[in-house]
């Protein structure tokens, strides 16, 4: 074993590249503010290269893991502590969106962050790692510190580069995740003693722990995971955290951070507690249900356009809850691609918003008002990012809203089709707060003399939101590729729940 | 899928079919990207060929079938496959869909062509030249959603075409978005468009919920397979189909504009009136009638749900007729009339009397989208002669005969000129004269809509009556009230706008709009005059083209009576209200309406206001909404969720555990250890001294520091 042959497998170098990108900006001196987004944008960019090549040996007939690398790691009190990476049609999309959205952050700040660019690109870098990792370990341990891991250069980009309540944001941001995350630390402290192992595939070999501790172990690992989601009623940490993060740090924030959250719950909560997955599903759809709703109504009357679009958040993620909770093919598939709709779309709204803050200084919607006729290009993207954003058919949002509801209206786990008919009422909601946001924007008259000279988006504001508005288009009309690459594995996953 | 042999003996053209899609999508492309460098020429010769070639593709589809009724279905791209459930997007082409088809490239051609020279005005008054672009853009778009519509094989790709046209109905509502109605600016378009868009999706909804059954009892959501397991799912779960057949009439009366959805239709008048003639009287809004005539397997099977589409159906046109006696607004009269039109298709169609529904469809195309076409003429023309532009000659001329130099204030004439509205009729009057063709062809198509023999109107809507009377006699009965109060809004529109003296100085001046308007008003002119021989009694060409396409229907035989009594309804009507309105003929000014004094003001205004229906709706659903979501979003979510609780429980529970950590405990050891650390990496020691909290800044450090060292454990066991 050696280095060589561990930097070879792909899923190392695509988890661990951009520390050479971390390296170089270390020592590229920090006046070099150019040379040092470069190299961060470079970086994310290879990553992503490397993401593509791994795709690109993705089998997707094959439901099982592959490409795994396992290394035995240390020992402690006598329990193996493996390294192992690894990817299936659950991951494989997540990762590809994590490196795929990570090098347009990056461009997103390149004339938003002018304070300590290299300090704020050496924790980008980091985060990255942490995401692909999180993404990617099969071993409860291992996950566990890359799952901490991302919380550390996220409250450093809050807390230094936030708004000016940052520092509370990046606190509460703190607090929340570890409160959820050490529930689960036990849980897999007592699942390592049980099984004798922290790989998630020996303890699927082994089989689920029976009775009562199944569901306790449940509930341990859905407090970390539902305050990450974050699901309704533990999302107050959410508009905080988005309001005060700078732009890059919210497209990453929603588009891959929240995910790891319902990712979570699929990699780990279905397969290994599958009774309990069952015994929940009913409440966790309800809870679900209610996110929808709640999120939707509660966006509505904001002021502040990030916290509509935080808020929205919370909604659309309840549809992303309810399809894995209906524990049929077309919710959990439509849940994954959900997953990477939001981040796509959610994405592509914070880089929008950012956009016309870093103009106007102030996300108050009563500062706006007909910036359509001032900036076209601008209203034409943002226009369709919101229609993506409230699920039009022909694009990406529709597939992932259509195959969710669909999915748990004929639930057997979920048991009604209620569930489906209240989230359905969600598809009413989205269209009143997205058109209410567009509207106080976009159209009427310009009312403020300032908003009359903005000036419409640069080439690279464009060349940051396209590829965003490609896969919203690419998704939304021929989302065939995308459930190709799941669907071997969510059958494989549901077969094991039955 | 079924792919049916093509054994007949002419040509066909099916393959032809995804033309009719992709061609106005082009259309739009083009002038979306190369709108501006195109100019108005170039703009309006792709965007009218655009339609021109989807309307030829349609003719091919009709030739195509002559001979040969069974459906075909053109696939075009497999959409998804999940588990079990697996979409295709292909087309099915039967005399159905080629009904639409032809209607929608048919008369959106027409009107595409009427727009150039409508838009070229328009763009002008309202100072953005740039927006002639992008409205044909959206027009061909339109052109494109409503094909995937009507040819979809299946409920998602209707569906997906529903939402479409949807998409295509807000843009254009709101196309003025800076403005209200006159031209001030004002963001009313806009809410216009949101209003339409948000009372629509309530449709959608029972929509998806239809899609949603249908996948979970029969199997599939394309057409064939459902309609093949209709008597089973019927015999295992009868209310599944009165679930189904419910949540479509749901969605029907949010696109058509049926109680108790209608309320958006009036204010899509905001859109300019080229829009309010393709979109919200000739196509889209019938597509709720399309929809359940596609659906009529299941609404056969279902008595109780046929009952209550032509109940909604009835009920809508005798209300909103009672709405349009009252409307100044030239086009709201005709809002009104086509809720209470598309009112009369849903009646039909529910009762199960498809053909006439169907054939209601096409003669109202014809017939509204002239009268529309016909009022977007007379506003220009007063446009023109209320403000005349500099490089309108024709207007100029006006302008210096009458001794006004209105060129000279344009640009500032919201400061200087008194608020004028072209589209009251309180300020028109005497138009026969000043613009012939406009007038006669508009006297038509509201004879048409009137239902006057023998223009088409009358033979599509006696279908109606005829088979009404037979099988709902309730429905008759409403149908027969909607029809006199039709013929009575209409005869007041007419004599109110074309007969008598002229009202204002603009109406004395109005301008003949140029041959691209007229010539389209002609052709329609023609069209609602003779389209009703294409069923009349005796011929039935149209009944025996759908047939194909339909469940077998007895069709009943023409009935003396029943013509005779509608057509006297009619005759009586408008005698009744030339009665009261021929005295207007000779004011000068406007007085109070003579309907008003019969009615008393209070009826009167409460017809006006129709029926106060859009107040009762802000009042409950549009206020409680609001003040739902403002008391969830401060109280709940901010001031109980975000302040109280986290502050008291998961803030206080955290400061407590800390203080019980920090002395048993002693993180002194990790906080030494991180300083260190942070003091030897310049750059992070800079970024943590702008750190102000000890405990999560040291868990963040250990963090850190516990992952780095792990990293490098790993590094060590892997390299050794």
């Amino acid at each position: 074993m050696n280095i060589t042959e561990f930097v070879s497998h792909p899923l190392n170098l695509v988890t661990f590249f951009p520390l050479v990108g971390v390296v170089l900006l270390l020592l590229t001196p920090r006046e070099a503010k150019n040379r040092l987004r470069w190299i961060a944008l470079l970086t994310s960019g290879v990553t992503f290269a490397v993401s593509l090549a791994v795709l690109a040996r993705f089998n997707p007939a094959d439901p099982q893991i592959q490409l795994a690398y396992q290394r035995p790691w240390f020992q402690v009190a006598g329990l193996q502590i493996n390294y192992i990476l690894g990817v299936d049609g659950l991951s494989i999309l997540l990762l590809l969106l994590t490196t795929f959205l990570t090098p347009i952050a990056i461009l997103s700040t390149w004339s938003a962050i002018e304070e300590r660019v290299k300090e704020f690109m050496v924790f980008f870098l980091l985060l990255e790692i942490g995401m692909v990792g999180v993404f990617l370990a099969l071993d409860l341990f291992l996950f566990y510190i890359f799952w901490e891991f991302t919380l550390v250069p996220m409250y450093f980009l809050i807390g230094i580069w936030g708004g000016p309540n940052r520092m509370y944001a990046a606190i509460k941001f703190f607090l929340y995740t570890m409160a959820g995350s050490l529930l689960m630390l036990l849980a897999i402290v007592y699942m390592g003693l049980h099984y004798g192992t922290f790989s998630v595939p020996e303890m699927l070999a082994q089989g689920a722990i029976g009775g009562a501790v199944q569901n306790w172990l449940f509930l341990a690992f859905a407090a970390a995971f539902a305050i990450k989601v974050p699901m309704w009623p533990l999302h107050s940490w959410l508009p905080d955290a988005h309001v005060q993060a700078p732009t890059a740090g919210s497209v990453i924030l929603a588009g891959v951070l929240l995910k790891m959250g319902t990712y979570g719950f699929l990699r780990f909560n279905l397969p290994l507690f599958p009774e309990a997955a069952v015994h929940y599903a009913p409440l966790m759809g309800l809870l679900a249900v209610i996110g929808i709703l709640y999120g939707a109504m509660v966006s509505y009357p904001q002021q502040d356009v990030k916290k509509l679009v935080a808020y929205s958040s919370v909604s659309h993620l309840g549809f992303v809850m309810l399809g894995l909770f209906a524990l049929t093919a077309q919710g959990v598939e439509g849940a994954i691609l959900q997953m990477i709709n939001h981040g796509i779309s959610t994405g592509a709204l914070f880089l929008v918003v950012g956009m016309i803050y870093e103009r106007r200084h102030t996300r108050d919607l009563d500062q706006f008002g007909g910036l359509w006729k001032i900036m076209p290009i601008y209203g034409a993207l943002t226009l369709i990012t919101t229609l993506s954003s409230m699920g039009l058919p022909g694009l990406n949002g529709f597939v992932g809203e259509f195959n969710i509801l669909l999915g748990a209206f004929g639930s057997q786990a979920l048991g009604s089709p209620l569930y489906a008919g209240f989230a359905a009422a969600g598809v009413i909601f989205a269209a009143v707060y997205m058109l209410y946001m567009f509207q106080k924007i976009f159209l009427g008259p310009v009312k403020h003399e300032v908003n009359k000279t903005l000036k419409d988006l640069s080439l690279r504001e464009i060349v940051t939101l396209l590829p965003l508005i490609a896969l919203m288009f690419w998704i939304g009309l021929y989302p065939k590729p995308f459930f190709a690459l799941m669907e071997p594995a969510v059958q494989h996953l549901l077969a094991g729940l039955r | 899928m079924l792919f049916d042999a093509v054994h007949n003996a002419g040509p066909t053209f099916f393959h032809l079919a995804p033309l009719a899609v992709f061609i106005p999508l082009l259309g739009a492309t083009i002038n979306f990207l190369f709108g501006r460098r195109l100019g108005e020429r170039g703009v309006a010769s792709v965007a009218v060929g655009a339609a021109a070639v989807a309307f030829v593709v349609s003719v091919l589809q009709w030739l195509s079938l002559q001979g040969h009724h069974e459906a075909v279905t053109v696939p075009i791209v497999e959409w998804l496959t999940i588990g079990d459930f697996q979409v295709a997007w292909a087309q099915r082409i039967d005399t159905l869909s080629v009904t639409m088809m032809l209607v929608v490239t048919g008369v959106g051609t027409l009107i595409h062509i009427y727009a150039t020279a409508y838009m070229h005005y328009d763009v002008r008054y309202k100072n953005d030249p740039r927006r002639y672009a992008r409205f044909f853009g959206f027009f061909n778009l339109f052109i494109a959603m409503m094909m995937i519509l009507v040819t979809g094989d299946s409920y998602l790709t209707l569906f997906v075409g529903w939402e479409g046209v949807g998409l295509c109905s807000f843009l254009l509502i709101g196309f003025w978005y800076e403005y209200d109605i006159l031209g001030n600016p004002s963001t009313a378009n806009a809410r216009a468009a949101k209003k339409a868009f948000v009372v629509n999706r309530v449709g959608d909804f029972g929509f998806l919920l239809a899609i949603f059954t249908l996948f979970w009892y029969f199997g599939t959501v394309e057409f064939e397979g459902v309609f093949a397991k209709v008597h089973e799912v019927a015999a295992q779960h009868p209310n599944v189909l009165l679930a189904v057949t419910l949540f479509l009439l749901l969605g029907v009366t949010g696109k058509s504009a049926q109680i108790p959805l209608f309320v958006w239709l009036p204010d899509a008048m905001a859109g300019p009136t080229p829009v309010s003639a393709l979109i919200h009287a000739a196509t889209m809004v019938t597509a709720g009638v399309y929809l359940i005539t596609r659906s009529a397997e299941l609404y056969l099977a279902v008595p109780q749900a046929q009952a209550a589409v032509a109940l909604v159906g009835g009920l809508t046109a005798l209300v909103a007729a009672t709405m349009a006696v009252a409307q100044y607004d030239i086009k709201k009269v005709l809002a009104y009339s086509t809720i209470s039109q598309l009112g009369f298709m849903v009646a039909a169609v529910g009762m199960g009397a498809f053909v006439a529904g169907m054939f209601h469809l096409v003669t109202h195309a014809f017939f509204k989208a002239l009268l529309f076409l016909g009022s977007g003429s007379v506003i220009i023309a007063l446009e023109r002669a209320h403000h005349p532009l500099p490089d309108d000659p024709e207007a100029q001329a006006v302008a210096g005969h009458h001794g006004h130099d209105h060129a000279a204030h344009h640009g500032e004439h919201d400061a200087h000129h008194a608020p004028f509205d072209p589209q009251d009729m309180r300020n028109m009057g005497g138009l026969l004269r000043r613009i012939p063709v406009t007038s006669w062809t508009y006297i038509v198509g509201a004879l048409a809509l009137a239902g006057l023999p023998p223009l088409a109107g009358f033979w599509s809507k006696d279908e109606i009556l005829l088979e009404a009377k037979h099988l709902q006699p309730v429905v008759y009965g409403l149908l027969t009230a909607a029809a006199f109060l039709t013929a009575f809004y209409v005869t007041r529109q007419l004599v109110m706008v074309f007969l008598g003296k002229p009202r204002t100085e603009a109406a004395a001046h109005a301008i003949e709009s140029p041959r691209a308007m007229t010539g389209v008003l002609v052709t329609l002119a023609v069209l609602s005059a003779l389209g009703g021989f294409l069923n009349a009694p005796g011929v039935h060409a149209f009944g025996h083209w759908l047939e194909a396409s339909l469940p077998e229907i007895e069709t009943l035989p023409f009935n003396l009576t029943v013509a005779g009594i509608s057509t006297a309804v009619a005759l009586f009507s408008m005698a009744l209200a030339w009665s009261l309105y021929r005295r207007v003929r000779a004011w000068e000014a406007w007085q109070h309406d003579p309907l008003e004094k019969v009615l008393g003001p209070g009826l009167f205004d409460f017809l006006r206001q129709a029926w106060h229906w859009d107040d009762f709706y802000r009042a409950v659903f549009v206020q409680g909404y609001d003040a739902l979501a403002a008391f969830l979003a401060h109280t709940v979510d901010w001031r109980f969720w975000h302040d109280w609780f986290h502050d008291t429980i998961v803030a206080g529970t955290y400061r407590r555990l800390s203080r019980f950590l920090a002395r048993p405990v002693d993180l002194g050891i990790i906080d030494r250890i991180a300083n260190e650390l942070a003091g030897s990496v310049q750059g992070l020691a800079l970024v943590l001294r702008g750190l102000q909290s000890g405990f999560v800044r040291t868990y963040a450090l250990s963090v850190f520091v516990g992952v780095v060292l792990m990293l490098g454990y790993l590094w060590w066991v892997i390299v050794r």
